[in-house]
């Protein structure tokens, strides 16, 4: 078997104050994995995020980068890792271009070939334009892909971002997802946190979820989807309906006359319940989850599921 | 990280620093230099016309060596200080703390730009100077080791008092309680000969004074203590605080949780 991407064992961490922000985590990134952390409020994400990259001193446990332990070989792991952290900390008082151009010069690479660098790395987050203005006058879509930007100019084997979607619109994203997809498919790693869960379950192929500073579901996208055994359907019909039809082996239910709710179980598949609605005269105009599957599942393993 | 790329690294940030203070050099070089024109009018010129001669020399050429040297200190600490503090502030730390960049060459690209910062404004202190008197200099050697090392001094200094600041107010107070007096009383302005004894041997404890001393060797050949105990002096607190400074950084201490 190769070298994982990531591998962390039982990490703990106290901070000074006394919270136990992790309790255990286990995580196991294969290389060229899309790979989705996720967790509510104050599982630890930023935390296990930190300590990967050493921004936060670890209490205990094990951390390795491509084979390179944090605590032996540092340097060697660091220079794997492209970070992109959940808050701005780049210098708001530097242009645009000057802080890519150093990121790169940090991990060593000599300012006549940090440039053409930072331009291709710009160009691509459609940040060319800006190069010259200083990070504070970005909007905040914008100071998000400075810090995409910054994080990929010396070519890291692995991206970890840290809600990297948390307030930008809606193009953006999508132009952001298609971008990451890309950079995924050239063979970086990517980790990604984020509490869109729909993009999470667009994007990645592997899932964690972390609640409590605990690890506590670790498995490939689809199979944890398939743990979903009943799903909620909204079905708007052409006919106005007066009361709920009757149909066997599904569970309907009435939000308004034009409007049906139905729980349909994995095994079963929807095309019966067309069928037994076109039998009685009803007509499905479109169809859609009553809501995203991850966030479910999500809901439930968490522990926060409405009964 | 390679030699090649440490050197790649250490110019990004010796760069970094210099543009920093250079696209605010209206706050940064600029305040030295008038400061220093007014020492030079005030007590060169008008209340230094009306005294007598120190060792040899007129009372304002006496006193240019230590107004630049001042200068000099007070931009070394200063640019450090602010920026580094800034750098934590903001959070752009974080930029270097990711990265394979060695503690011991984040603290060298510092110093290096503090270094910078401090013979720009000596320089620039120096051009006015030369407005008001004739410079001479005795030795260029001393004149330049002087200069680096004591802009690495306080430039280490700086970064020292930056790691333990939580807020602007704490890089304030450094300066003004400890770097000034230091300086005022450090010979400056006067030869420790003209103090009393109590107060020459006190002053003996002022690690400034063997600054200037040395400095003012270097351009006028006179000094109050002599020369290879000022280098040594200067020398080792240099060594303490770089490794002083590493050993922070490598702690973590105020940079990371
Ligand atoms: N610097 C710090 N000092 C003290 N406690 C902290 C610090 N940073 C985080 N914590 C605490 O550690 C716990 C985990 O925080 P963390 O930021 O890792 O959560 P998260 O999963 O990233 O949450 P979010 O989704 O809100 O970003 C929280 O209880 C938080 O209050
Ligand atoms: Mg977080």
């Amino acid at each position: 078997m190769t070298v994982p991407a990531l591998e962390i064992e039982n990490l703990t961490k106290t901070y000074r104050n006394g919270v136990q922000a992790l309790r255990g985590v286990d995580l196991r990134v294969e290389e060229g994995e899309f790979f989705a952390l996720l967790g509510p409020n104050g599982a630890g994400k930023s935390t296990t995020i930190g300590i990967i990259c050493s921004l936060v001193r670890k209490s205990g446990g094990r951390v390795a980068v491509f084979g390179h332990d944090i605590d032996r070989e540092m340097e060697a792991a660091k220079s794997c890792i492209g970070l992109v952290p959940q808050e701005f900390n780049f210098n708001q008082f530097e242009p645009v271009e000057e802080i890519v151009i150093n990121q790169a010069g940090y991990y060593g690479i000599p300012r006549r070939r940090a440039r053409p660098r930072a331009e291709a790395c710009l160009r691509q987050l459609g940040l060319w334009d800006q190069r010259r203005v200083m990070a504070r006058e970005l909007s905040g879509g914008q100071k998000r892909r400075l810090m995409i930007a910054r994080a990929l100019v010396h070519e890291p084997r692995m991206l970890i971002l840290d809600e990297p979607t948390a307030g930008v619109d809606i193009e953006v994203r999508r132009s952001m997802w298609a971008f990451l997809r890309e950079t995924n498919a050239r063979g970086t790693t990517i980790i990604l946190t984020t509490h869109y869960l729909e993009e999470a379950e667009a994007l990645c192929r592997r899932v964690a979820i972390i609640d409590h500073g605990r690890t506590i579901e670790n498995s490939a996208m689809r199979d944890l989807l398939m743990q979903l055994h009943v799903e909620t359907f909204i079905l708007n019909t052409r006919e106005a309906l007066a009361e709920v039809p009757a149909v066997e082996g599904y569970t309907l239910r009435r939000v308004d006359e034009h409007t049906l709710e139905a729980d349909v179980e994995r095994e079963r598949s929807v095309n019966g319940l067309f069928e037994q609605l076109s039998r009685q005269g009803v007509h499905v105009l479109s169809m859609r989850n009553k809501s995203n599957r991850l966030e479910e599942l999500f809901l439930r393993r968490v522990g926060r599921a409405q009964p | 990280m390679t030699p090649s790329q440490q050197a790649a690294a250490f110019l990004t940030l010796l760069i970094k620093e210099c543009l920093r203070f250079i696209r605010i050099w209206v706050q940064t070089v600029l305040p030295a230099a008038v400061t220093m024109s007014l020492y030079f009018v005030i007590f060169g010129g008008l209340i230094g016309s009306q005294l007598a001669d120190v060792k040899g020399l007129r009372y304002m050429d006496y006193i240019v060596p230590g107004i630049i040297l001042m200068a000099v200190i007070n931009n070394a600490y200063a640019n450090v200080v602010s920026s580094f503090f800034s750098a934590k502030f903001q959070r752009h730390i974080e930029e270097m703390l990711v990265s394979p960049m060695p503690n011991w060459l984040i603290v060298a690209g510092y110093t290096a730009g503090g270094m910078a910062r401090g013979l720009v404004v000596g320089l620039a202190v120096t051009v006015v100077a030369a407005w008001f008197t004739d410079l001479q200099v005795h030795s260029w050697p001393v004149v330049v080791a002087v200069v680096l090392l004591t802009t690495m001094l306080f430039a280490l200094g700086g970064l020292i008092n930056a790691v333990f600041a939580r807020s602007f107010d704490d890089i304030s107070i450094i300066p003004t309680f400890v770097l000034t007096p230091l300086t005022y009383l450090g010979g400056v302005f006067y030869s420790i000969d003209m103090l009393p004894g109590f107060w020459q041997q006190a002053s003996r404890l002022n690690p400034v004074l063997y600054m200037v001393s040395a400095f003012r060797y270097g351009m006028q050949g006179v000094a109050d203590v002599p020369l290879a105990v000022s280098f040594a002096l200067i020398i080792g607190f240099v060594v303490i605080l770089f490794a002083a400074a590493v050993w922070l950084l490598h702690r973590g201490v105020g940079v990371r949780s």
